[in-house]
């Protein structure tokens, strides 16, 4: 039963204790003086929570290929439709 | 009560590939979903790439406090809808599932009211954009901008979670008439999953709508 993997809890609740400390984490990094670097450091912090939650709570760690194609194409996609606005965007003034 | 055996449909070989069927397609909904909520951060970040210092002076009439908070408690009721979904995997007792689902749904329940408290308070600041949007700061047209994509994320994210809501209803229903166990489980795993991906919104929408400009 591939993708019928129990996990057990203790691994939920580690996940979850790690969840809660890079929110704090996050949030002392908003209040630091970093500059630019913290919004960076922020949405790293950001796509670690987002995996750990897809990876473990989710169950893609135990899921199909099949499955996680689709979940790499969806991210492919986003990259896209991200990626191509700002290309635009970002080069405005640059291009005059 | 025991356990309803799901009907394995004709076109499956068998139970588990049935499962493995229901799994796939809840993702590829999962992501169309990241496609729906990807526009509106692609034109967060755009907006935010034009005016960044707007955008970062209106993120600070947001309320930290109640945002961190109401992160930890979406956090935690990911925790108790992980548990649930094992809960009805592992064969429970009904009355343990229900226990889970109801904790998720308290939780729920609480970020929404949060979330409400948030909004009553922002009506009363005129921070609403429109005709009364009334703004002391530089840059209101662009801080309303960045209102207006506040109230449409997070306005979003809250449909969602009331959706969510609806669907750990019919879960506890279901849950109570003993439906779920060992050979049977899928629905309560489906909507853990989309549970899990509202949670997922919310933990970019925290940082970006939130902590922006601070320091």
């Amino acid at each position: 039963m591939g993708s019928e993997h129990i996990a057990p809890v203790r691994l939920y609740v580690t996940v979850f204790a790690c969840l809660l400390a890079l929110t704090a984490l996050t949030t002392a990094v908003a209040f630091a003086d970093l500059g630019r670097a913290s919004t960076v450091i922020m949405l790293a912090i950001a796509v670690t929570k987002a995996t750990l939650v897809a990876l473990f709570f989710m169950h893609l760690w135990w899921s199909e290929r099949l499955t996680r194609l689709v979940v790499g194409g969806a991210l492919a996609w986003l990259l896209l439709l991200v990626g191509l606005t700002l290309a635009d965007v970002l080069t405005r003034t640059v291009l005059g | 009560m025991a356990e309803l055996a799901p009907a394995v449909a004709h076109h499956f070989d068998d139970a588990e590939q049935q499962h493995e069927a229901a799994t796939l397609g809840m993702w590829v909904f999962l992501a169309t979903e990241v496609m729906f909520f990807g526009g509106l951060f692609t034109a967060y970040v755009a907006y935010r790439a034009l005016y960044p210092g707007a955008f970062g002076h209106a993120s600070n009439h947001l309320d930290v406090r109640l945002g961190t908070t109401n992160t930890a408690v979406l956090i935690t009721s990911s925790l108790t809808m992980a548990l649930a979904v094992r809960a009805a995997q592992v064969g429970a007792a009904p009355a343990r599932i229900v226990r889970w689902l109801a904790a998720t749904m308290a939780l729920g329940s609480t970020f929404l009211a949060i979330k409400l408290f948030e909004y009553a308070h922002k009506f009363y600041e005129g921070l609403v954009p429109g005709p009364a949007f009334t703004y002391a700061g530089p840059d209101a047209r662009q801080a309303e901008l960045f209102f207006s994509l506040y109230f449409g994320m997070t306005g979003l994210h809250a449909l969602h979670m009331v959706i969510g809501l609806g669907l750990l209803a019919w879960l506890v229903r279901e849950a109570r008439r003993g439906r779920f166990g060992r050979a049977c489980h899928t629905p309560v795993e489906n909507c853990g999953l989309y549970w899990h991906f509202v949670d997922i919104v919310w933990i970019f929408l925290f940082p970006l709508l939130y902590l922006v400009g601070r320091h």
